[in-house]
C-alpha cells in the first residue's frame, strides 16, 4: 500500500530530476541556441567553457566562497550555539536574534549589505566620521577582496540557522554524560571536541548538507550584491549559466555549465556517500 | 475553467457585433518617464483609430530583464500579441521556428520597402525574403555628450572631436574633475568601446570585424590603435564609481565629468534637467570625429495565434506603428528617430537635428545588435567588462582574446 502511494512521487523524481538532468547533459553537447537543437557538436561547448576567462574566475570565487563560508559557518554557528547552551538568560531573545537574518531572502540580504559595504553610506563612512580619516574598507569595489564582502553577507544570513541546529544537538546529548566527564575532571573545551562533537556526528552531517548546497546554487546573493562586479571579480557558476542561457540565447554553453557543476558535485557526494553508505552494509 | 473563459470571451465578442474588437496585449520594456509616455502613443493611435484595445503588458527592468520572460512565453506556448525587440537578431530563432506571424503581405501591399529609410532596418525584419518585424525607431549610440560647466570650471574650450577630448583630460583632471563618466554596467563598457572603434577605427575595419567576422583585422593596427585609446580612455574614467548608466549621466549634467559616451537615450536626462544643447550640454556624433549613426533601436514582433480575428489586429497594429503621425508622435516622446524619412520633425532639438541631417545624408552603419550574435555580443561583453575594469589587463591582451571571439563568431 505504501508503495502504491509513493508511485506518483517516484514518478516525478525520475521524470523531472533523472529526465530533466539527463536531458541537459544530453543536449550540452549540441550547438543549440535560443531553443534546443539535436545538432551534435562534440566536446566543442565545454572546450570552450574552460576557455573562457569569466568561468574559470567564477570557479575560483567558488571554491574561496564555498571552503570559507563551510568552515566559517560550522566554527562560528558551534561556538554561538555553546555560548547559548550556557543557561544563559534571555536564550530565546538571542536566539531569535540570531536566527532572524534568515527570514530575509538572498535577494534582501545583498541589497542591505550593499548598503552597509558602500564606502560613501557605509561602514567606512561611520569609521571615517569618528575621527579616522584614513580607514579604508569598500570590499564591493575592490577586484582582490570582492568575493570576501560577499561572504560577510552570506555568514550573517546563514549562520544563524546553523547555531539553531547545532544548539538542538547540544540539548540532545545526556546530561549524564556532562556530569561523567565533570566528575573525571575533563576540562570542558575537551568535553566539547572529544566527546559532544563526535557525538553530535548527525548533526553535522546534516549542517554540512545545507551549507554545501546553499554554496553550489549561490547566485541571487552575488547578483543583488555586485551584479558580478567589478568587472568580472565576484561572477559565480550559477550565474554564469543563468546569463549563457537566457541573456545569450546560448542554450547549450549554459548546460556545458550546468553539466560541469553537477559533476563537481557528483565529485564530491558520490566518494563521501559510499564511505557512509558502505561500510554500514559491512557491519 | 479554460472553456468557462473562451464562453465569457465569446460572448464579449457577440456583444461587440460584427466588429469582432480583440485586446491585443502588448509587451515591453519602455517604463521610465519619458519612455512609457512615447509607448502611451501607439496604445492611443490603436485604441482610437481601431476597434481593438491595446492591453499594455510592460515589463519592469531593462531588456535584459524582459526578454528570457518574453521568450519563455512565446516558445511555451502563451504568445501575446506583439513584443517589443531591439533590431536584429534577439528573435531569429524565434522566427525560423515558426513562432512569428508573417507580415509580408502588409509589408508589400504598403510598399514598406520604399518607406523604410534606412532600408537596412527592415532587411533585419527580414528572414528568407518574408518580413517578420515592423521597425518603429532608430536610437544610436554614436554620441558623445560633453559637461560645458566642467569645461568651464577647468577653463579650457569645450572639445569639438575625441582628440580634443583626451588632450583636455589631464586639466579636467587637475580641476577635480573626472574626464570620463561611465557607470559600471558591463553594457556601458561593450557599447563605449563600439562607439570609439567607429571613431578611431572607421566605419570599414568596423564593418569587416563587426560584419564579416575578419579576425585579421581585429587582430591587425586599426584595431590596436583602437585598444590604446580604449586603454587610455579607461584611465579617464577612474572616479566615476556610479552603476547606472543615468547617474553617470548625472554627473555630466551636474558637471562632475567632463564627458559621457552614450546613445542618444541619454537626451532625456538633459531634457529632464531642463538643460539646453549649445549652451549647457554639447552632443557629438561619431566622437566629431566620423559623423555616423548606427541604426539600432526597437521593432514589434507579432507572434503567431491561432485566431484569424487576432492575426487582423496583429497586422493593423503592425501598418499602424509605422504610419506617419504614429512615427512623429511616438518618436518625439522618445527622443529617438523616425524610421521613415518622408516624416517632419520640426519639434525636434539640436541634437536630433544634427541626427537625422546624418541620416539623411545616409552616413549609416548597421547596429552591432544586427550583424552579431547575442551569444558573440555577451562574450565581448564580457571582456569589455574584465577590460575596463581590470587596469592589469594590457591592451594587446584584450586585443587578442577580442580577435579569438570574432574568429569564432557566428
Amino acid at each position: 500500500m505504501a508503495k502504491i502511494a509513493a508511485i506518483p512521487m517516484i514518478l516525478t523524481a525520475l521524470c523531472v530530476f533523472v529526465g530533466g538532468t539527463l536531458w541537459t547533459v544530453v543536449y550540452s553537447f549540441t550547438s543549440s541556441k535560443l531553443l534546443p537543437k539535436a545538432k551534435w557538436v562534440g566536446l566543442d561547448q565545454y572546450e570552450r567553457l574552460w576557455n573562457t576567462n569569466r568561468w574559470i574566475v567564477s570557479i575560483e570565487n567558488l571554491m574561496i566562497y564555498g571552503i570559507c563560508s563551510l568552515v566559517f559557518s560550522l566554527v562560528i554557528g558551534f561556538v554561538l550555539a555553546a555560548l547559548l547552551d550556557q543557561k544563559i538568560r534571555f536564550e530565546n531573545t538571542f536566539r531569535t536574534i540570531i536566527l532572524y537574518p534568515f527570514a530575509l531572502s538572498f535577494i534582501v540580504t545583498g541589497l542591505v549589505w550593499q548598503w552597509i559595504l558602500n564606502p560613501d553610506f557605509g561602514v567606512q563612512n561611520i569609521v571615517r566620521s569618528l575621527g579616522w580619516a584614513s580607514f579604508e574598507f569598500d570590499p564591493l569595489y575592490n577586484q582582490d577582496i570582492v568575493i570576501y564582502g560577499i561572504l560577510i553577507a552570506g555568514l550573517w544570513q546563514g549562520t544563524g540557522l546553523i547555531m539553531v541546529l547545532m544548539l538542538a544537538g547540544l540539548r540532545g546529548i545526556d546530561q549524564e554524560i556532562w556530569k561523567a566527564a565533570r566528575v573525571d575532571g575533563i576540562p570542558t573545551w575537551k568535553t566539547y571536541i572529544f566527546i559532544v562533537i563526535p557525538m553530535m556526528r548527525p548533526v553535522f552531517i546534516t549542517t554540512l548538507v545545507l551549507i554545501a548546497s546553499g554554496i553550489v546554487r549561490v547566485f541571487d546573493l552575488v547578483v543583488a550584491q555586485t551584479s558580478g562586479g567589478p568587472g568580472i571579480a565576484s561572477e559565480v557558476p550559477a550565474k554564469y549559466v543563468y546569463d549563457t542561457m537566457f541573456l545569450r540565447q546560448n542554450l547549450a554553453q549554459g548546460f556545458a555549465a550546468s553539466t560541469m557543476m553537477l559533476l563537481a558535485v557528483a565529485i564530491v557526494i558520490i566518494p563521501w556517500a559510499y564511505l557512509e553508505f558502505g561500510s554500514r552494509k559491512r557491519d | 475553467m479554460k472553456s468557462f473563459k473562451s464562453l465569457l470571451c465569446g460572448t464579449a465578442m457577440c456583444a461587440a457585433g460584427a466588429a469582432h474588437a480583440v485586446d491585443l496585449e502588448v509587451t515591453h520594456w519602455w517604463t521610465s518617464g519619458g519612455e512609457a509616455a512615447a509607448v502611451a502613443e501607439f496604445a492611443k493611435a490603436f485604441d482610437e483609430r481601431t476597434e481593438h484595445t491595446w492591453v499594455d503588458g510592460a515589463i519592469a527592468g531593462s531588456g535584459g530583464v524582459a526578454r528570457p520572460i518574453m521568450i519563455s512565453r512565446i516558445t511555451g506556448g502563451d504568445p501575446m500579441g506583439a513584443t517589443q525587440f531591439n533590431h536584429g537578431r534577439q528573435a531569429e530563432e524565434l522566427v525560423e521556428a515558426g513562432l512569428m506571424l508573417d507580415l509580408t503581405d502588409v509589408a508589400e501591399a504598403e510598399g514598406w520597402r520604399d518607406i523604410v529609410h534606412p532600408v537596412s532596418l527592415l532587411d533585419s525584419c527580414t528572414i528568407d525574403g518574408r518580413v517578420y518585424c515592423v521597425p518603429v525607431n532608430i536610437h544610436s549610440w554614436q554620441w558623445i555628450w560633453l559637461s560645458h560647466a566642467a569645461f568651464e570650471q577647468a577653463g579650457i574650450p569645450v572639445p569639438t572631436n575625441w582628440d580634443e577630448f583626451v588632450a583636455a583630460a589631464p586639466t579636467l583632471r587637475e580641476s577635480g574633475i573626472v574626464p570620463l563618466a561611465m557607470g559600471n554596467q558591463p553594457w556601458q563598457a561593450s557599447g563605449a568601446f563600439g562607439v570609439i572603434t567607429i571613431a578611431l577605427a572607421g566605419p570599414e575595419a568596423w564593418a569587416a570585424v563587426s560584419v564579416d567576422k575578419d579576425a585579421e583585422v581585429a587582430a591587425g593596427p586599426v584595431y590596436a590603435k583602437v585598444f590604446e585609446a580604449a586603454a587610455a580612455a579607461r584611465e579617464m574614467r577612474q572616479g566615476s564609481n556610479v552603476q547606472d548608466w543615468n547617474q553617470a549621466t548625472n554627473l555630466v549634467i551636474t558637471g562632475k565629468a567632463g564627458g559621457q559616451i552614450m546613445g542618444d537615450w541619454a537626451q532625456g536626462e538633459f531634457q529632464v534637467a531642463n538643460q539646453m544643447a549649445g549652451t549647457d550640454y554639447s552632443c557629438l556624433p561619431g566622437l566629431g570625429v566620423n559623423e555616423i549613426i548606427s541604426t539600432g533601436g526597437d521593432a514589434f514582433y507579432f507572434p503567431k495565434q491561432s485566431d484569424p480575428e487576432v492575426e487582423a489586429a496583429q497586422k493593423e497594429l503592425a501598418s499602424l506603428m509605422l504610419s506617419k503621425e504614429v512615427q512623429v508622435a511616438f518618436n518625439l516622446k522618445k527622443g529617438s528617430l523616425p524610421v521613415r524619412g518622408d516624416v517632419d520633425l520640426a519639434a525636434a532639438n539640436d541634437c536630433m537635428k544634427k541626427g537625422l541631417a546624418i541620416l539623411a545624408q545616409g552616413n549609416i552603419l548597421p547596429d552591432a545588435n544586427q550583424t552579431l550574435s547575442p551569444d558573440t555580443l555577451g562574450q565581448i561583453e564580457d571582456l569589455m567588462t574584465e577590460f575596463w575594469a581590470d587596469s592589469s589587463i594590457s591592451a594587446a591582451d584584450a586585443q587578442e582574446r577580442y580577435a579569438d571571439i570574432i574568429a569564432n563568431a557566428d
